[in-house]
């Protein structure tokens, strides 16, 4: 039998007086987007960092292709922090060809150049980069060695709308590749659109973990529907939870038809109502809370 | 494989350094702008004093105690009396006097010793012995050229290492490479290599190209300069790395590479002579890698040494070099 990709064991990392990450398993099949997802403080970069191999655990285990991490995974993994600053006075070809001559098996370069739209910038020095055009040479960096596994942390964050897009459509490519990928984000629409599987990270744990859609349907069975505020006068004789938001309304509900029916009797207007499903930012604050981490 | 991660670091540093005009042109101008000034400063005379060199000054005979209490005269006490000959070969001294044995050294080719000889001589021919030395004026700039030299290497060596490792670690550079397969030992002999080829460049771009416009003492030979300067140079980018081998702070780096330097600047025997410093504080420059290599350059450079005289100080700095790289290497942290 073919061993899992990436296998992680009861990992436990303690600094001095806090335990960081608290026992997690997980096992990655090639081939898959998996996010790991948290609120700060929760665990994910100290998890994600032991995984790169430049952090070590307290203790458990982590089994790449069935062996220890090693120089081989070294080799045949790729890594983009979410901020790494790379030398001044080089251009991003130089800096590509630097990283490119640190493995054995080298990428394209010109073929990687132009999937991740650099070719405009090749002779420009790194520190000339707009924050967009930065992101698309470090993930040029994370695949100039062919790897078999990618490392993405927090690779969207501070990027315009625009170059969100532009970044996941990257993402997408080299999923289509058939390449693994662990990427760590706060948005909680990256997760959903990119990542075949999810887990949920809090106080060093994994409290969900799954597809995203078998996540929310496992905890989630209701809707929200929203009206403006202008709508509802009186809320206290419904017979029904509704909160109170910025200009609108929200209710949750499993059953539509009866609160239309209900909204309908009591001469409520429906002609600005919305329903929305839940998303992965209800089930991410339904288990994480709504307490600020720092 | 190894060499060719090796190179990669190696060719992406030096570009780093080459295109960085404004450090690169501080490296070079700097030294040029300090030996001409002082080309400036003591191209005319010094002072009007004479300056004397005493030995057995407290058995000195009547005679000589009545030349020892002239004034405008600098006296001072001498122990080696062949050091003190050399000096007055060199006219750095412009006589040497045995006041025990009325017996003097001066040099036929100096001004200075012939009026001096004078004064001395003024009662009576008969009382003092002469001794006649020869030999070519050594001047304050000569002397200190080699030094100038040095310290310079000094600072681009500590700065231009361990700062740019600790500003290296602290924006996160060296965590992404310690996330590839390159090794510490590949990174640091990069740096190390790097930084050699520059400062010796450097360093022979400001020795030829001061020595255009400012003539300076070279009697030695320039290969054998050019290995003292190499190790030299290895020895304090190895001293540099111990000083980054961890901090994350450029601040705690800045203060101390200004704690090793600065007292190697004042301490080595740059701009003065060490020889009647307190013996503690000559134990204490005995330690500092600047003082050998000012020391052997300054041999080659004015008493026209060979390696063979000079091989203490090689000795001191190779084994401080293997030292300092052997801890700094153990020691290094990559975040």
């Amino acid at each position: 039998m073919t061993p899992a990709l990436l296998q992680i064991k009861n990992l436990v990392k303690h600094y001095s007086n806090v335990q960081a990450v608290n026992g997690i398993d997980i096992t990655l099949d090639s081939g898959i987007c998996f996010g790991l997802l948290g609120p700060n403080g929760a665990g994910k970069t100290t998890t994600v960092e032991i995984l790169e191999g430049i952090n070590e655990a307290t203790s458990g285990e982590i089994l790449y292709k069935g062996k220890p991490l090693g120089d081989t995974f070294r080799k045949e993994a790729g890594i983009m922090f979410q901020s790494t600053a790379l030398q001044d006075f080089i251009t991003v070809r130089e800096t590509l060809q630097m990283f490119a001559d640190f493995y054995p098996v080298q990428a394209d370069l010109d073929d990687l150049i132009k999937r991740c739209n650099l070719t405009e910038y090749l002779d420009q020095d790194n520190r000339q980069l707009s924050g967009g055009q930065r992101q698309r040479l470090l993930l040029a960096i994370a695949l100039v060695n062919e790897p078999d596994i990618i490392f993405l942390d927090e690779p969207t964050t501070g990027l315009d709308p625009q170059a969100r897009r532009n970044f996941w459509n990257l993402i997408n490519d080299i999923k289509a590749e058939g390449k693994t990928i662990v990427l760590t984000t706060h948005y909680m629409d990256e997760a959903y659109t990119l990542c075949d599987e999810i887990a949920i990270m809090d106080h060093g744990k994994i409290i969900a973990q799954g597809t995203p859609k078998a996540l929310l349907k496992a905890n989630f069975n209701d809707v929200i529907l929203q009206l403006p505020d202008t709508e509802i006068m009186d809320l206290e004789h419904l017979p029904f939870t509704v909160h109170k938001r910025k200009g609108h309304i929200e209710i949750t509900t499993s059953d539509v038809d009866e609160v239309v029916s209900l909204l309908i009797e009591n001469n409520i207007s429906l002609a600005h109502l919305q329903i929305r499903s839940r998303t992965l930012d209800d089930l991410f604050l339904e288990l994480t809370g709504k307490e600020l981490r720092v | 494989m190894l060499f060719k991660r090796f190179m990669a670091l190696l060719h992406t540093r030096n570009k780093e350094f080459i295109r960085d005009r404004s450090s690169l042109g501080w490296n070079i101008i700097m030294p040029v702008l300090i030996v001409a000034g002082f080309a400036f400063a003591f191209s005319g005379d010094i002072g009007e004093q004479f300056k004397v060199g005493i030995l057995n000054q407290a058995e000195a005979s009547d005679a000589s105690k009545k030349f020892l209490s002239l004034k405008h005269i600098d006296f001072y006490q001498v122990d080696d009396q062949e050091k003190a000959v050399i000096k007055v070969q060199r006219h750095q001294v412009d006589m040497l006097l045995d006041a025990k044995n009325q017996q003097y050294w001066v040099n036929s080719e100096s001004p200075s010793g012939y009026l001096v000889e004078k004064i001395l001589l003024t009662d009576d021919d008969e009382k003092f012995q002469k001794q006649t030395v020869s030999g070519k004026q050594i001047r304050y700039l000569d002397w200190v050229v080699p030094g100038i030299l040095s310290m310079n290497m000094m600072f681009s060596a500590l700065f231009g290492v361990g700062f740019v490792i600790v500003r290296y670690r602290k924006n996160g550079m060296l965590k992404r490479l310690k996330a590839t397969p390159i090794t510490a030992f590949e990174y640091l002999s990069a740096q190390i290599v790097s930084r050699m080829i520059l400062i010796m460049i450097v360093t022979a771009f400001v020795f030829y190209g001061t020595h255009l416009f400012v003539d300076f003492a070279m009697y030695g030979s320039h290969l054998s300069l050019f290995l003292v300067f190499a190790l030299g140079a290895l020895s304090m980018i190895s001293l540099g790395l111990v000083v980054a081998a961890r901090i994350t702070s450029e601040e705690m780096a800045g203060g101390l590479l200004n704690l090793f330097s600065w007292p190697m600047m004042f301490f080595s025997g740059v701009w003065f002579s060490l020889e009647g410093a307190a013996p503690a504080m000559q134990m204490i420059a005995e330690v500092f890698p600047l003082t050998h290599v000012t020391a052997a350059a300054r041999s080659i450079m004015v008493d026209g040494a060979g390696l063979l005289d000079v091989s203490y100080h090689l000795l001191v700095l190779t084994g401080q070099s293997i030292v300092f790289l052997l801890f700094g290497s153990w020691f290094f942290k990559w975040d």
